[in-house]
């Protein structure tokens, strides 16, 4: 959106007041309000309650029903263990377990394992693309409830998203979250500082694509450098990086205003030209709904994606497990 | 029979014959199951086997010479199982050897099967060859016995006692040796691994040998094995750690390989020519390394590597697995998948095929020379063609 | 004729199994248990009846001498490629020579100009595929939603359909020549390739429409020329969700319109959860650039269906590079047993909406997840729209249920107004007694003509 400092104090306070706004119309949902707002008030959580309650879905709503219906888990109950120590969640990606292979990852147990029953341990924060945050707050402590009968003394979230729902959106909505959690990109730096004799420098130049999720923690952000200048990465300069970062537009090309199939292409198209322009190789992903968003661009224009969990492994000379 | 004392009752009606089996990742071809690709019935299929294996065990079908000859022409290559789309596909080849388990039991399995089970458990070894006679490999080389060196080098049944794979396996010891290995190998002292006796359903022979053998290297103190085959690479890295080992296995090919790129062996000769690998399944497909042998043989000056179509994981077996190396169950035709692999072989051009297994070097050798092709296309192991790079030879 | 239970007249089977063995070589002959047990069964519902012999030959002079053989001894022939039909259109309801052609699977020649592919009776859907993408990238064939085992001849010998229906038609609309064993051993040829020529065309000479949609009732496929398409650089698939089915038939219609679809198909089905009381379109779309790509997608998404999509009516998934194989085995595995069978039909595309709710009643009453599935022939000229019912093979209750659910499914089918696609014995009834009483007077007489001693697949087609 493209308004000024006046409009946009003009319409958060409608926002807030509960009236209808332009704003609420074209959201895009790309969450970048959250880390803006420098009193931490979120925007955009208020945002998507607004949109919900005068039923101003950005989504059509055979696209908001699929969601919702995904995220019901169908195949019997979660297998709860007591951990009593550090684990892995790898929550709604329990199919991608490929990307938590090798010695970084070495005896830390991971919970929802199963790719049959990962719907128990989904953290719902994606209903916030749908103006459904009712959906996430009725079954959010349920989720909750799960993961902590699992006991783990630390929580290592493999997905910015699960990470900012339980450190962003839980205190925002005074949900209480009985388990530590840590950062995937931290985890990902202490284990590397561990494993440092193994390290070889990859002389790589790599761009990152934020996830949209990565703006709910924005305090963890600087591990994304602090991964690459250990693994010799060269993080390359460009201008869509932090906080000017472009989202994937996955959620974007689906929305209903007209013209947001061409916006979340030309989004693509400009992001990835902007990798290209500034001499990336290689280009890091954390989620891997940006993956599959992306990769199919990235590769035509000649740079490779990889997860950053995979350049880990490359840095200690591993090679990346194929997914199946 | 009684259905449910099968291991496996709860999930051998799920196949659905879908024929996705028969096929290698790449749809190529129909044949890459080997039994499948010999007899061109659907009972001999992984889909048919698995039928059949349950309408025995439901009286629906009695048992017979014939269906024991289907169960043990499987040769657990593990095509079947990257192939069906099923959540059963994890399980195949251990219902098939579950259920040549329940024959064994009954003592209803081939002769050719018996045969070799009796001479493994006489004679350690699948052929009858005395036990005086497994160090007979080493023949006049400098090669030294195990004692306490870096690594024991595991020759396993094929390498010590057929007189082409003997070959190989000494030309090993001696690029290990020129690469400044310190290793030692059991010679007559030395026991069958287990591996194909495990895939033919015998398990509590598999257990004991296995027992005997952890219990053997342990008394030595042994702490690494590099194996010559990937038959026994998979059994001492997978299968002997339920037993209580914890010794680093290594098949050649990772270690030659490793040799090659701190520069401790120098591939000195030129050898202009161009190679095809064939992909071992207990190396590849059941331990998912196809790059260690390509890498060596990339490294070898004058070698041009050129690929069959059905290669890594699409590579067809060679028929040798579960025992048919020695059985022989899915031979005798030009539809054998020994004699189809070499008519692909040839059909790339190449003037060598080269194997990283000693089944596949005598099974793929013999079929060269069932086709006639001798004077076009050699088989060798990687070992060889290094030893030759090395100058050694 | 003879029966399965009953001895043959002629020859005794000690010596037909002989002759077969003489014609085909011992490899390819089984008269024991393990064999007659597998090639009893269809992967189906059907109730599973023994052959008596099972055959593989290589060539169609074997085929011709085994049926001089079984002519003389009066035996059943049943011809079997991929035996996915899923209908038991290959079980050997009394008994005879199972003939299993998969042995004969030579693609002989590709022409990448006049795109055709002559293939063998035995050639499967992969490998053709397969075979095209490494030697002939610009070309490819409908393939169809079977396992790729599925046989490319058996599949138009049935009317089947790819995921090029939407330009092209039924598969069976794309073949340019086929050679044929008779019932009575001839060996004939029909198309172009009948008088010398190349196998590149059907028409004008005289048609084949007496081998396609028979079962194998008329005389064993034994060559096949298929027309081929071509095929561009980038392919993929492009999704739309719908959650009125009432919608479903204007989609179909708006997309076809634009003429830049591959394929369409519509489907809806309990599992998983996300696909249930919603209508799902796969759009196939093929493009030999981004510019190209972009254009088919602003034509149907921004243009086509832009206004269902601004209304929230309809939801636009993206588009994925690749199109991968069809893993309709997975179907197979919903009810944890291993098996499935399906009513297909074709249906004019108006009859969607109440296809699926109807569909999903009978699927609910008999306590089986629905799933069914429209797919696009044509310029939305018809539908084959196809009702699923999975099954635990292990749990004859459940069989019970998926086969009096596709009874019920049959009657509907042409209560709708449809026709039943490869319709089982069940459905075979259902539409002979519906037949125009001179056709079917016709389709008797074409069989007492061409298979005089009743030998073809008997059982099936068989007008009373």
């Amino acid at each position: 959106m493209d308004i000024d400092r006046d409009a946009a104090r003009t319409e958060i306070l409608r926002i807030a007041r509960g009236e209808d706004s332009f704003v609420l119309h074209e959201c895009v949902t790309c969450y970048a309000c959250e880390e803006y707002c420098p009193m931490g008030n979120h925007p955009f959580y208020l945002i998507v309650q607004r949109q919900e309650k005068l039923d101003i879905p950005p989504l059509p709503r055979p696209l908001i029903r699929r969601g919702i219906n995904m995220g019901v888990p169908f195949r019997g109950e979660p297998a709860i263990r007591e951990i009593n120590g550090k684990a892995l969640l790898i929550a709604a990606f329990a199919d991608h377990m490929f990307l938590i292979q090798g010695r970084i990852f070495e005896g830390l147990p991971v919970i929802s394992d199963d790719p049959r029953k990962m719907f128990h341990y989904f953290c719902q924060l994606m209903y916030l693309h749908y103006a459904r945050e009712s959906v996430i707050n009725e079954r959010l402590p349920k989720i909750i409830d799960t993961i902590a009968g699992h006991n783990a003394t630390e929580v290592i979230c493999f997905h910015d998203e699960c990470y900012g729902a339980y450190n962003s959106y839980c205190p925002a909505m005074g949900i209480d979250v009985p388990f530590r959690t840590v950062h995937f990109f931290e985890f990902l730096y202490n284990r590397l500082l561990e494993l440092k004799d193994l390290i070889r420098p990859l002389n790589l130049r790599v761009a990152y694509q934020r996830p949209c999720s990565s703006r709910l923690s924005p305090d963890k952000h600087h591990f994304v450098y602090d991964i690459c200048k250990l693994i010799g990465a060269e993080a390359v300069p460009r201008k869509y990086a932090d906080e000017n970062a472009i989202c994937c537009g996955g959620s974007i090309e689906g929305q209903r205003r007209e013209g947001s199939r061409k916006l979340a292409l030309e989004l693509r198209r400009l992001n990835v030209s902007d990798m290209k322009d500034a001499g990336a190789e290689v280009c890091i992903f954390n989620c891997p709904a940006c993956y599959h968003t992306m990769c199919d661009l990235l590769s035509q224009e000649g740079i490779k994606p990889i997860y950053m969990s995979d350049l880990c492994r490359l840095a200690i000379g591993e090679q990346p497990a194929r997914g199946r | 029979m009684n259905i449910t004392d099968f291991k496996y009752e709860e999930i051998i009606h799920r196949c659905f014959r879908c024929g996705y089996c028969k096929f290698p990742v790449n749809w190529m071809d129909v044949n890459n199951c080997p039994a499948y690709a010999r007899y061109r019935m659907e009972t001999y299929s992984c889909g048919g086997r698995l039928w059949l294996t349950r309408a025995w065990l439901t009286d629906a079908i009695q048992w017979s010479d014939h269906l024991a000859h289907i169960l043990y022409s499987c040769t657990s290559c593990k095509n079947c199982e990257i192939k069906c789309p099923l959540g059963i596909n994890v399980d195949i080849i251990n219902m098939i050897r579950a259920a040549k388990g329940i024959m064994v039991e009954k003592g209803r399995i081939p002769k050719e099967a018996r045969d070799f089970l009796e001479n493994i458990q006489v004679h350690g070894n699948p052929y009858g060859i005395p036990k005086s006679k497994r160090g007979d490999w080493m023949g006049a080389t400098s090669l030294e016995i195990y004692k306490n060196q870096e690594y024991l080098y595991h020759v396993g049944c094929v390498g010590s006692h057929d007189t082409r794979v003997q070959e190989a396996a000494r030309k090993l010891g001696r690029v290990l040796q020129r690469g400044g290995v310190s290793f030692g190998v059991l010679g007559r002292d030395e026991r069958c691994d287990g591996n194909e006796v495990k895939n033919m359903g015998e398990e509590a022979l598999f257990e004991m040998m296995a027992q005997e053998n952890i219990a053997r290297f342990n008394k030595l103190g042994v702490k690494k094995i590099v194996t010559l085959s990937p038959h026994s690479y998979n059994a001492l890295k997978n299968d002997y750690p339920l037993y209580g080992s914890n010794f680093e296995i290594l098949h050649y090919t990772r270690l030659l390989l490793n040799l090659i790129e701190k520069d401790r062996l120098h591939l000195n000769v030129n050898i202009p020519v161009k190679v095809t690998f064939h992909d071992p399944c207990f190396l590849g497909r059941w331990n998912s390394e196809y790059d260690a042998p390509r890498r060596i043989l990339a490294a070898i000056p004058g070698v041009k590597l050129v690929e069959m179509e059905r290669s890594r994981e699409n590579a067809l077996c060679c028929g040798g697995g579960g025992g048919n190396f020695c059985m022989d169950l899915l031979g005798g035709s030009p539809d054998s998948s020994a004699r189809r692999r070499v008519r692909e072989a040839l059909a790339t051009g190449v003037a060598i095929l080269a194997v990283a297994c000693p089944k596949c070097l005598t099974i793929l050798e013999d079929a060269v020379k069932v086709e006639g092709l001798d004077d076009r296309l050699i088989v060798k192991d990687i070992a060889e063609i290094v030893d030759e790079a090395c100058g050694t030879t | 004729m003879r029966s399965a239970s009953s001895p043959q007249e002629g020859g005794n089977p000690t010596d037909i199994y002989q002759a077969l063995i003489d014609i085909v070589g011992a490899d390819h002959v089984s008269n024991r248990q393990e064999e007659l047990y597998i090639y009893s069964w269809d992967l189906g519902t059907t109730e599973p009846h023994r052959p008596d012999w099972v055959v593989s030959p290589r060539t169609p002079e074997e085929i011709q001498k085994i049926i001089f053989l079984a002519n003389v001894n009066k035996i059943p022939v049943i011809p079997l490629g991929g035996g996915l039909s899923l209908a038991g259109l290959a079980v050997p309801f009394r008994g005879g020579i199972l003939l299993d052609l998969k042995r004969m699977d030579t693609i002989i020649e590709v022409n990448d100009r006049a795109r055709y592919a002559l293939l063998e009776c035995g050639v499967s859907q992969g490998q053709l595929t397969s075979y095209l993408e490494r030697r002939f990238p610009g070309l490819t064939h409908s393939e169809p939603g079977a396992p790729p085992a599925a046989t490319v001849a058996g599949n138009v010998a049935i009317h089947g359909q790819g995921d090029l229906g939407h330009p092209y038609g039924f598969n069976s609309d794309m073949v340019n020549g086929l050679e044929v064993v008779l019932p009575t051993g001839e060996i004939c040829r029909f198309g172009a390739c009948s008088i010398g020529a190349k196998w590149f065309t059907q028409h004008p000479l005289p048609d084949v429409g007496i081998f396609l949609g028979w079962t194998g009732t008329t005389g064993i496929i034994t060559k096949i020329s298929l027309r081929l398409f071509p095929r561009k650089k980038i392919r993929g698939t492009a999704i739309f969700v719908v959650d009125n089915e009432e919608q479903v038939p204007d989609v179909f219609h708006r997309i076809t319109h634009t003429q830049m679809a591959e394929d369409i198909v519509a489907f809806s089905q309990t599992i998983p959860p996300y696909a249930s009381g919603l209508q799902h379109f796969t759009i196939n779309l093929a493009a030999d650039s981004d510019k190209e790509l972009e254009f088919k997608q602003e034509l149907i998404f921004d243009d086509a269906l832009g206004d269902y999509i601004r209304r929230g009516d309809g939801g636009y998934l993206g588009f994925t590079r690749g199109l991968q194989h069809p893993q309709i085995s997975k179907t197979a595995d919903w009810r944890k047993g291993g098996g499935f069978e399906y009513v297909g039909s074709i249906m004019p595309v108006s009859q969607y909406p109440e296809c699926y709710r109807r569909g999903r009643e009978i699927s609910e009453r008999h306590g089986i997840p629905y799933t069914v599935l429209g797919r696009c022939i044509g310029a939305a000229h018809a539908m084959m729209f196809s009702w699923t019912y999975a099954f635990n093979r292990a749990d004859q209750e459940t069989m019970r249920h998926a086969k009096d659910a596709m009874h019920e499914t049959d009657e509907l089918a042409l209560k709708l107004g449809g026709t039943i696609w490869k319709p089982g014995l069940y459905g075979q009834s259902l539409v002979m007694s519906r037949l125009d009483p001179n056709t079917l007077t016709l389709m008797k007489k074409l069989k007492q003509l061409l298979d005089p001693n009743g030998i073809m697949n008997p059982g099936n087609w068989e007008v009373p």
